[in-house]
């Protein structure tokens, strides 16, 4: 199992390296000088910018600077926002929370409907419950994430009132950050009515998030089941005489869950791009904004280095499932 | 003479095959909704400036924020009401009904050439070509779609072509990945192997012999990556990165109309509804062709 | 570590928080955006100014409030030597810095503190010139501070010498600016002793009306009265600023009572703010001009005939309704009417197509074709510069010139709008820094400023303009000074190197319960005198 490990995380090196170079380069084609930005309508004096270029390192030869930069990589620096300046690494860890929080809630949504429902029509298969389930998954498939989230905002904010417009909490409450999740953190202040303002700001944001993915994870269920039911085995443990639920529940399921447990991690990715579109609409403090707000900037250091941080998440995570996936069915393992 | 019998049964296959097609696709339901509405789609598209009751652009002064005719203060000439600078609604979905098929189609047709070829030099090739192409594919897929497609606008400066040549470079991988996988099957298969004997030359192997028989899942994944383009396009054209207003792309029209979300639903919930049912639409085909192009999928 | 930092701060402040009485005075900005950090020095934004220079932090002088005057304010009074060249400060005593859980001042301030403040910024060698990797002093070395200044003497505790290089009337203005804001030396010692020098800039420590509380990224920034203000104290008890970047919902949110008070309000929702019994909306002229720079040193532009005709062929008013939905007025002068020295005697050219083409014909133009550029982003003096091209193409049409409109990338913008020999006239524009004309006429239209990386872009050398600057520059005498500035406007007039299109109003959304908020002609939210009525 080790060496199966092991052999993964080599395998993870070149795509690495190779992130590292599109990160970059991608950075370096960006049009438009951070140097001239940050002067503005104002100019700046020829000396002044060598002098700022100079420091910032953008004299040197492309290559230098990638050297450069892959050199301060392996020392775990990622760089110093160009806005901010301070570190790229300090202020994603400020605003990770809020996105895992969001993405962590959503996947649970998605994953606590979805497999229910993909069962439930499996079982079920052709009723009218299938066909209005399935018809909704495909809709929430189809769905525009981010005029959805406008919607649920006429809706339930401007319409009804019953939810805020963007946010995290209600700027009544203040406690520590422990945690950086506000759903336990406001737990653990103990604050009267802090923990419910948490969850009405996390509803809409969450909801929108986990259309998609809740789309896919019923879906997926539904038609894993289906082949599952229809596998010697099972016949067989029906025609033994086991009660339906118990060979659904025991044997079809478990199977059913494999490629299940796949799609829900193989979500990282689309909820890492879901969280920029969702982000922005409620104004939710997260990466997916800071990145949308750093490419507008042309904070290269935060952009080059928040790719970099997103695909090695989106990539630990793949190799998390791929490990699972191993553990579950050992018959990959041996491939 | 034996050629033309050839050619003869050669058609009468591609008949019969079509006719099995037609078969299985006209027995999902929701595939023939699906290609009806996409019908129509295409049609409003060709026909945009027939339809259309007014120029797409047009500001008129004195009707800004008019809402729907159904509505209280809804007037006559505006079915659908106008936005904020008097343009008429309606008139814009038709006319970006234009935009979304037109980005649809051009980058399925660039994600696809490229990924086939790439998948195709992969796949036959082998070995250390085979790797370095596959991880550069990796690399791609490794960072969200959305988000690298952004940083590619970024780069190549926000607007439409920029927005679709970014779509399909991070939609490429998919087919690339698929073609690959397919010629790596197909390659061992006997005919494959029969005509390397009879001395036919890579090229007409690789496109010739070996491409038509893996088309079924590149045909499935091109509906997919059309449903998808339309999505993402317009989301970049909502995130200001796509098409530049006052083009009447859907996802540009959401992106002007948020400052009026709680003021004028009507410009907010259109365009928005407009996406929704030509991906939707587009996806019921999908699952149709999938059903109806994969054998071990029929029975479900 | 500096995560940690915060985090720890944090929770030392609720604490704090908890203590205070329940019915505290809470104080809501809805803020349009991050600021970049909290040390003033080193940043160039306004939203940044607000958060730290403004809240936590005084200068050794001060604008009055409302004003572009400067008043005492950290020196509580200062002398000019007879030739300009020497400003002694004479300090406030019995000011003290605020404190927080790591930090509590043994001194009050003193002249160590103005020293460490501008010499950090001024000498590459001091030790917490670069405390963090990459930090440069942008507004330092563009006021040219760098230049200016010859030395800082500290002549006892509280009494400090600037000696300059030349006369310099505008410098006292240039102090009262926020990224000479003074920082505590004593506090910079302690960090250094601690190894959290970056704490400089995550949790200051000022002498302002308000002490840092803290800040969670992009979403809040938490403050808390001073109660040993060496000032008129707040009257609110905590200042929170919440970050909406969307001006829709920074209305909705004033709307809901979530805040009390918002900066830039979308001009589609003026009406409607009006209309509102619940808000009030305060207006003023911006310091602020939009406009459009020819490059006078490329035919037939270098023709002051030519500007002048072009210039009659624009429709403004109507440039003004379309483009700023009327939330501006025309611009006849380089400078708004707020700023002293404003020549309100000028009078504009007067639209008239027909007398402009005529004027184009006697100057032997024909069949001209320009280029116009359009800035690609959004300005407070230019809310759509594409909208005003196009306006300008159809006005220029009528007087048989032909116009292509250009737009680049902003960074782009900016430096090709400096290309010499550019081609085409350029849609920019120019917000004041600190009130003194020097800083709209020097910075803009000076000969100096018409090298490479001025901001000159009509490239215009006029000896005669640029004299009465400099001559007004080594003045102190105020009266003097007004008149050479006077003067120098009518010479813009009469050369015509720019098309000023407009001053743009700024606009403050409130509750109807705020009272005592006071505009600031710089553009900045400053809310020391605020207070909320039942």
């Amino acid at each position: 199992m080790l060496r199966f490990i092991l052999k993964k995380l080599l395998y993870l090196v070149p795509t690495m390296i190779g992130i590292t170079l599109v990160a970059f380069g991608f950075i370096r084609l960006l049009p438009g000088d951070p140097v001239l930005l940050m002067a503005g309508e104002r100019g700046v004096s020829p000396e002044r910018y060598a002098q700022i270029a100079a420091q910032l390192g953008y004299d040197k030869p492309v290559w230098q600077q990638y050297l450069h930069y892959l050199g301060n990589l392996l020392q775990g620096d990622l760089g110093n926002s160009l806005v901010t300046k301070k570190p790229v690494l300090t202020e994603f860890l400020a605003l990770f929370p809020a996105t895992v929080e969001l993405a962590l809630v959503a996947i649970i949504i998605a994953t606590v409907i979805g497999v229910p429902v993909g069962v439930i029509a499996a079982i079920k298969r052709g009723s009218w419950f299938d066909q209005v389930s399935m018809t909704a998954a495909l809709v929430g498939f189809s769905m525009p994430i981010f005029w959805w989230g406008l919607l649920l905002i006429i809706l339930f904010s401007g319409v009804l009132g019953w939810t805020p417009v963007s946010g995290r909490i209600s700027l009544m409450y203040f406690f520590p950050q422990v945690t950086g999740f506000m759903l336990i953190d406001s737990l653990i202040s103990g604050q009267k009515g802090a923990f419910a303002s948490a969850l009405s700001h996390l509803i809409l944001p969450s909801i929108v998030l986990a259309t998609i993915p809740l789309a896919v994870i019923a879906r997926q269920t539904r038609s894993a089941m289906l082949e599952v039911m229809g596998e010697d085995y099972v016949r067989t443990a029906r025609a033994k005489g086991l009660s339906t639920r118990r060979v659904i529940g025991v044997h079809a399921l478990r199977n059913a869950m494999i490629p299940v447990i796949t799609t829900i991690g193989l979500q990282v990715g689309v909820l890492m791009a879901g969280a920029i579109l969702t982000e922005t609409i409620f104004s939710w403090p997260g990466i997916g904004k800071w990145m949308i707000d750093s490419i507008s900037r042309r904070d290269y250091p935060v952009v080059q280095s928040g790719l970099l941080l997103i695909a090695a998440i989106v990539m630990i995570v793949n190799l998390i499932v791929d490990l699972t996936y191993g553990l579950i069915n050992p018959r990959i393992r041996h491939k | 003479m034996t050629d033309t019998t050839v050619k003869i049964s050669d058609a009468a296959i591609r008949r019969r095959m079509l006719r099995e097609f037609w078969f299985y696709f006209s027995q999902n339901r929701g595939a023939v909704i699906g290609l009806v509405v996409f019908v129509l789609l295409v049609l409003t598209a060709i026909f945009a400036s027939l339809i259309a009751p007014h120029d797409p652009t047009q500001q008129y002064r004195d009707a800004l924020l008019v809402p729907p005719i159904w509505q209280e203060g809804g007037r006559a000439g505006f079915l659908l009401g106008t936005d904020a600078v008097g343009r008429d609604m309606l008139s814009r979905l038709i006319h970006g009904a234009q935009y979304s098929l037109f980005i649809g189609i051009v980058v399925v047709a660039i994600a696809l050439t490229g990924g086939i070829i790439i998948g195709l030099v992969a796949g036959f090739f082998g070995g250390w070509v085979d790797t370095v192409i596959m991880r550069v594919m990796d690399v791609v897929l490794a960072f969200p779609s959305l988000l690298l497609a952004l940083v590619l606008v970024a780069v190549l400066g926000p607007g439409l072509t920029n927005a679709m040549i970014a779509i399909a470079i991070v939609y490429q991988p998919h087919f690339a990945r698929l073609t690959r996988a397919a010629v790596m099957g197909e390659k061992a298969r006997e005919y494959v192997t029969a005509a390397k004997v009879a001395g036919a030359g890579n090229l007409r192997l690789m496109f010739k012999t070996i491409l038509p028989n893996c088309l079924a899942p590149l045909i499935v994944q091109a509906t997919l990556s059309f449903s998808s383009a339309v999505l993402d396009s317009a989301a970049l054209g909502f995130l200001g990165m796509g098409a530049q207003p006052p083009a009447s792309e859907w996802g540009t029209m959401l992106a002007e109309a948020r400052e009026f979300i709680l003021r004028a639903w009507w410009v907010v919930t259109f365009p928005g509804l407009a996406i929704l049912v030509s991906v939707l639409a587009i996806n019921l085909m999908g699952d149709g062709l999938r059903d109806a192009l994969d054998p071990k999928l029929k029975r479900s | 570590m500096s995560l940690f930092s915060t985090r720890m701060l944090a929770a030392s402040a609720f604490a704090l928080m908890a203590a205070a009485p329940l019915h505290a005075k809470t104080f809501v900005y809805c803020s349009e955006g991050s600021p970049e950090g909290f040390d003033a020095a080193p940043y160039t934004a306004g939203t940044t100014f607000d958060a730290s220079g403004h809240a936590v932090y005084n200068r050794l002088v001060q604008f009055k409030p409302g004003t572009t005057e400067i008043e005492p304010a950290l020196a509580e009074s200062w002398d000019v030597s007879e030739d300009g060249l020497e400003y002694t400060f004479h300090l406030r005593q019995g000011v003290r810095f605020h404190s927080n859980d790591k930090f509590t001042p043994s001194r009050d301030f003193n002249a160590d503190d103005v020293i460490f403040t501008f010499e950090r910024q001024a000498s590459a060698d001091h030790p917490w010139h670069e405390y963090i990797p990459g930090i440069t002093y942008e507004y330092y070395s563009s006021m040219e501070m760098d230049k200016l200044i010859k030395s800082i003497e500290k002549v006892d505790d509280h009494t400090v010498k600037f000696t300059l290089n030349q006369p310099e009337a505008p410098f006292l203005a240039n102090v009262a600016m926020p990224f000479v804001s003074i920082v505590s030396k004593e506090y910079a010692d302690a960090l250094d002793a601690a190894g959290t020098r970056e704490d400089l800039n995550n949790a200051p420590i000022g002498t302002g009306p308000f002490k840092f509380v803290a800040y969670q990224k992009d979403a809040v920034i938490r403050y808390q009265k001073n109660a040993d203000y060496w000032g008129e104290a707040p009257k609110i008890d905590d200042l929170v600023f919440a970050i909406t970047p969307d001006a829709s919902v920074r209305l909705q949110k004033l709307k809901a009572g979530e805040c009390h008070l918002m900066p830039y309000p979308a001009p589609a929702d003026l009406d409607e703010i009006r209309a509102d019994p619940n808000l009030k909306l305060d207006e003023q002229p911006g310091l602020n001009v939009g406009y459009l720079a020819y490059n006078t040193t490329v035919a037939p532009f270098d023709n002051p005939q030519v500007r002048k005709a072009l210039n009659m062929a624009m429709d403004k008013p109507a440039l003004i309704d379309a483009v700023y939905q009327g939330n501006a007025e025309v611009a006849k002068n380089p400078i708004p009417p707020t700023m002293w020295s404003y020549n309100d005697a000028i009078e504009d050219d007067k639209y008239d197509p027909e007398a402009a083409k005529a004027m184009l014909e006697e100057a032997g133009v024909k069949d001209l074709t320009m280029e116009v550029w359009a800035m690609p982003v959004q300005r407070p003096y230019m809310p759509n510069a594409r909208r005003t091209a196009e306006m300008i193409q159809s006005d220029f049409a009528k007087v048989g010139v032909k116009v292509e409109i250009v737009s680049y990338e902003w960074g782009e913008y900016l430096k090709k709008s400096m290309e010499e020999g550019r081609k085409g006239a350029v849609i920019l524009g120019w917000t004041g820094d600190n009130g003194d004309p020097d800083n709209f006429l020097s910075v803009l239209l000076s000969c100096a400023a018409a090298t490479p990386g001025g901001a000159n872009r009509a490239f215009w050398c006029n000896q005669e303009f640029s004299d009465l600057l400099a001559k007004a520059k080594a003045t102190s005498d105020h009266d003097e000074r007004v008149k050479l500035y006077e003067e120098a406007q009518v010479i813009f007039k009469r050369e015509a190197p720019w098309a000023t299109l407009a001053h743009s109003t700024q606009y403050v959304p409130m509750a109807k319960n705020v009272t005592g908020f006071v505009q600031s002609p710089l553009g900045d939210y400053v809310f020391d005198t605020v207070d909320l009525t039942e």
